[in-house]
C-alpha cells in the first residue's frame, strides 16, 4: 500500500508540474537557464550557476520594472540532454528569455533549436565553440561572451617575446580545444612561430605516455590545452618522465587546481603564459567589486569558490546582458521580442572585464588577457595580469576571406 | 503436450541454469497463431487513448514525453525480446540502434562543421541501407556474443558497445568525431513535415505498435517458440534437434532490426548524433528502461520508457535543482525493490492482491 501511495504522489507531482505551467501573471519575466549541474562539468556548472544568480541579485530580482522569475535546468555536457532541457524550459515552462547552455557542443545544438522557437530570445550561458555564431548563426541567439579562438589572443605575440620560436601542441579532441589552438595559432604562426607537431587526445584521457613520448627535443615550450583533470594528469605524467620544457596553458588550463599542484615540478609552472578572459589578480575596480559581491554571496562555507571561475564571470555577463536588455525596453518584451532583441544587438554591456558590444552575427566583441604565473611572497602561485587586449572580434582581426574556423589541421605552420 | 507439461519437461531438464534465483521469465507461449487472443477492453482503451493523445496534450508532452518514450522504448523492446524471450542480456542494443542513427545522418543530409562527410543520398535509400546495415552490425554482435551466457555475455556486448564509443569519439573521417551530426532531419513526405510534432508523434507511434505487434507475434510463432526453449533449456533444445547458436544469432538480428528502427527515429527525434548518444550511460539506460518496465511482456518496455522520460523531465521540479537525480535514482530502486518483476510485476501483485476483475489498465 505504501508503495503504490508513493507512486501514486509522485505521478501525481509530475502531472500536477506539467500543467503548473499554464496561468502567470503579466508582470514576471520568466528566465530559463540551463548549465551542467551533472557530468564532467558539473563544478563549474554550478559556480555558472552563482554567476546568474548573482547578476539577478544585484538588481534586486527586477529588470524593466517587471519581477524576474528564474528556472533553472540542467544537463550533462551532452548535446541531446541539453536541448531536452531547454525544449522543456521553453515549451513546458514557457520561459520568456533562455540564458545556457555551459559547453561547445550543447551551444550549437540549442543554437540549431532556438531556430525553432523564433518567439523567444536565447542568450549564451558560457558556451564557447567558433561554430555557434559562425556558422549558420540564429537570428534569436545572441552571446555576449567571447569565444575560445578570442579568448587567446595576444598569447602568441607573449610567447614568441618569451624566446619560444618552436612549440608543441598538446590538446583535447573536441571544437572547444580546437578554438583555443586556432586563436593562438593565428598570431603566433603569423609572427613567425613554428608548430611542428600538434597531438589531440581524448577528452578525460588518463595516460599521456605516447604523447609525451612524441614530444620532439627541438621545440622550447609546450601549448597545453587540456581541461583541470587532464591537466593534472599529464603534468603528473610529464613530470615523472622527466620533462622540463616550460609550459603555454589554454584558458582552462592553468586554473587554481593547477596551481595548488604539489609536484616537484611545481615552480617549474613559475611563468607558465596563459590566455584568459578573467584574470583572478585583475585590478580594475569593476572586476575587485564583482569578486568582492561574489565573495559576500557565495563564500566558501557555503560552496563557492575563494575567487569566481570563468563560468560564474561568463554566465554573470550573459546574464547581465539579459537584464540590461530588458531595462533598455523597460520589460516590453511584445510583438515577438523584437525591441528587445534590437535592444541587445546594439546594446553595449558594462562588464566587470571591459565593455562587450555585439558584432552582425550577434556575437561578442571584447577583452581577453594574457596571464602569467608568478609566485608570492607566501610561495602560493598565482597568476599574474601581462596584458589586456581590447576590442577583439571573432575573426580575431583577420579579414572576412582569409579567416579559417580552427579545426585538427587548421592553422597549420609545421 | 501443454504448456504447463512442456514446461515442467523443460525444467526437469540436466542442463538446466544453476544462476541463483532466476529472473520470472515470461510463460513459454505455444499458443499457433499470433492472433487467436481476443481484443480485450483494455487494448482498445490504451489504443484510443494513445490516438488521441496529441488531439489534448501541448506538442511539448506530444513530442518530448510521447515520442521520445516510443521511441526509446521501441529500442528497449528489442532488448526485452532478447533478455525476455532468449535469456540474453545484450548491452549493446543502443549501440545497433546509434549504428542505424549514424547511418541515417553520413549516407543522408545533416550538417557538420565538415558538412563534405554526409553523402546526401535520398532520405528513403539512406534509412532502409541504415536499418539493413545495423540489422546485420546486429546479427554480428549476436554471433560474438551468443557462445557465452549470463554476465559474459553483459561483458562482450558491453566491450561492443564502448569500442563503438570510441570509434565514433575518435574517428573523423567517417563518424566525424565529438562533434557527430547536427540537423539530421525527418523528412517531408507528402508535402507534411514529419517533423512537426504530431505527425512525429503518430510516426513513432506506427513504428512502436509494428514492433510491439511484431514481437507479439514472433514469440507465439515456431521460432519463437524454439527461442523461448532455448532460453529454458539449451542442452534439451540442442539434443531434440534445434540449432541452438543460429536460433540466437537470428534473435539477436530480429533485436538489431526493431533497435534500428528505433534508432533511425531517435535520431530524427534528437535532430543530432554525437558519441554521447551511444555512450556508456545510454548503453545503461537501456537496461534500466527494460527491467523498469519489466521483461515478462513486451508492453513493458514502453512503460518503463514512460516512467523513465517522465522522471528525466520533471524530477527537476520535484526537488531542489541540484539534487533532481536522487529522485530518479530513488524511484528506479524502490520499483526494482519492491518489484524484480518492473512496473508489470508491481501491477500483477496488485491484481492478485485485491483480485478485481476489472481490467482497465496496464
Amino acid at each position: 500500500m505504501k508503495k503504490r501511495t508513493f507512486v501514486r504522489t509522485l505521478v501525481g507531482a509530475a502531472v500536477l508540474a506539467a500543467f503548473s505551467g499554464v496561468a502567470y501573471s503579466q508582470q514576471t519575466v520568466k528566465i530559463g537557464l540551463l548549465a551542467t549541474l551533472e557530468g564532467p562539468f558539473a563544478a563549474g556548472g554550478a559556480d555558472g550557476m552563482r554567476g546568474a544568480e548573482l547578476a539577478i541579485k544585484q538588481k534586486n530580482g527586477m529588470a524593466g520594472g517587471r519581477k524576474i522569475e528564474l528556472i533553472k535546468a540542467s544537463s550533462d555536457a551532452k548535446p541531446d540532454v541539453a536541448v531536452n532541457a531547454t525544449r522543456k524550459l521553453v515549451e513546458q515552462d514557457k520561459v520568456d528569455i533562455m540564458v545556457g547552455p555551459l559547453s561547445g557542443g550543447e551551444g550549437i545544438a540549442v543554437k540549431e533549436y532556438s531556430k525553432t522557437q523564433p518567439n523567444i530570445t536565447f542568450i549564451n550561458g558560457s558556451s564557447g565553440a567558433q561554430a555557434t555564431t559562425l556558422v549558420n548563426p540564429s537570428p534569436n541567439f545572441f552571446r555576449f561572451n567571447t569565444e575560445g579562438a578570442q579568448w587567446m589572443v595576444g598569447l602568441g605575440k607573449a610567447a614568441l617575446d618569451k624566446g619560444y620560436k618552436r612549440v608543441m601542441v598538446i590538446a583535447e579532441d573536441y571544437a572547444f580545444p580546437y578554438s583555443q589552438v586556432q586563436g593562438f595559432m593565428a598570431e603566433y604562426c603569423r609572427l613567425g612561430g613554428k608548430v611542428p607537431v600538434k597531438a589531440w587526445v581524448p577528452l578525460g584521457g588518463k595516460d599521456y605516455a605516447s604523447v609525451i613520448a612524441r614530444i620532439p627535443k627541438d621545440v622550447d615550450a609546450l601549448v597545453v590545452v587540456l581541461g583541470g583533470a587532464d591537466a593534472v594528469n599529464f603534468l603528473n605524467q610529464y613530470e615523472a618522465a622527466g620533462g622540463d620544457k616550460p609550459m603555454v596553458g589554454g584558458s582552462i588550463t592553468v586554473s587554481q587546481d593547477i596551481l595548488n599542484y604539489k609536484g616537484k615540478r611545481r615552480d617549474s609552472l613559475v611563468g607558465t603564459i596563459a590566455g584568459s578572459p578573467i584574470a583572478d589578480a585583475y585590478d580594475a575596480p569593476e572586476f575587485k567589486a564583482f569578486v568582492a559581491d561574489y565573495q559576500k554571496n557565495y563564500p566558501v562555507s557555503a560552496g563557492g569558490y575563494p575567487s569566481p571561475s570563468l563560468f560564474a564571470l561568463v554566465y554573470y555577463i550573459n546574464m547581465k546582458a539579459a537584464l540590461d536588455g530588458l531595462d533598455a525596453v523597460k520589460g516590453d518584451l511584445s510583438g515577438g521580442q523584437a525591441k528587445y532583441r534590437e535592444a541587445l544587438q546594439k546594446m553595449t554591456l558594462k562588464t566587470p572585464v571591459g565593455d562587450v558590444r555585439l558584432d552582425a552575427n550577434r556575437q561578442a566583441i571584447g577583452s581577453t588577457f594574457v596571464t602569467e604565473v608568478v609566485k608570492d611572497a607566501q610561495g602560493n602561485l598565482f597568476n599574474k595580469v601581462l596584458r589586456r587586449v581590447d576590442g577583439i572580434d571573432q575573426m580575431l582581426g583577420m579579414k572576412k576571406e582569409e579567416f579559417q574556423m580552427g579545426s585538427r589541421d587548421v592553422p597549420s605552420c609545421p | 503436450m501443454s504448456a504447463a507439461e512442456w514446461r515442467n519437461a523443460m525444467n526437469a531438464g540436466v542442463g538446466r541454469l544453476a544462476m541463483g534465483k532466476p529472473v520470472k521469465a515470461p510463460a513459454l507461449q505455444v499458443k499457433p497463431h499470433a492472433f487467436q487472443s481476443p481484443i480485450g477492453l483494455r487494448h482498445v482503451v490504451v489504443l484510443a487513448f494513445l490516438l488521441a493523445f496529441p488531439l489534448y496534450a501541448t506538442p511539448f508532452l506530444t513530442f518530448q514525453i510521447g515520442a521520445q518514450s516510443l521511441a526509446l522504448g521501441l529500442v528497449a523492446l528489442s532488448l526485452t525480446f532478447l533478455g525476455g524471450y532468449g535469456g540474453m542480456v545484450s548491452l549493446a542494443q543502443m549501440t545497433v540502434a546509434g549504428i542505424a542513427g549514424y547511418l541515417v545522418a553520413i549516407l543522408g543530409a545533416s550538417a557538420s562543421a565538415d558538412t563534405s562527410i554526409s553523402l546526401g543520398w535520398p532520405w528513403w535509400l539512406a534509412v532502409l541501407a541504415a536499418v539493413i546495415v545495423a540489422t546485420a552490425c546486429g546479427a554480428f554482435i549476436g554471433w560474438l556474443a551468443v557462445r557465452t551466457e549470463g554476465i559474459y555475455m553483459i561483458m562482450i556486448t558491453l566491450a561492443v558497445g564502448v569500442a563503438f564509443y570510441y570509434l565514433c569519439l575518435q574517428n573523423y573521417s567517417v563518424f566525424n568525431g565529438f562533434q557527430g551530426f547536427q540537423r539530421v532531419k525527418a523528412p517531408t513526405l507528402l508535402g507534411l513535415d514529419w517533423r512537426e510534432p504530431v505527425l512525429f508523434y503518430y510516426l513513432v507511434l506506427f513504428w512502436s505498435l509494428a514492433g510491439y505487434l511484431f514481437v507479439k507475434y514472433l514469440i507465439r510463432a515456431p521460432f519463437g517458440v524454439a527461442l523461448q526453449g532455448i532460453r529454458d533449456n539449451p542442452r534439451r533444445m540442442n539434443a531434440l534437434g534445434f540449432h541452438v547458436t543460429a536460433h540466437r544469432v537470428a534473435a539477436f538480428a530480429v533485436a538489431g532490426l526493431i533497435a534500428a528502427v528505433g534508432g533511425v527515429l531517435l535520431v530524427w527525434y534528437n535532430g543530432l548524433i554525437t558519441p554521447n548518444s551511444v555512450g556508456t550511460s545510454w548503453l545503461i539506460n537501456v537496461l534500466i528502461i527494460a527491467v523498469l518496465g519489466g521483461l515478462r511482456h513486451p508492453i513493458g518496455p514502453f512503460i518503463g520508457a514512460i516512467v523513465f522520460v517522465l522522471l528525466q523531465t520533471f524530477a527537476i521540479d520535484l526537488i531542489d535543482r541540484e539534487r533532481f537525480n536522487l529522485v530518479i535514482g530513488a524511484v528506479f530502486l524502490a520499483i526494482v525493490l519492491f518489484s524484480p518483476d518492473g512496473l508489470l510485476g508491481l501491477w500483477a501483485a496488485l491484481k492478485t492482491k485485491f483480485s478485481t476483475p476489472r481490467g482497465g489498465l496496464k
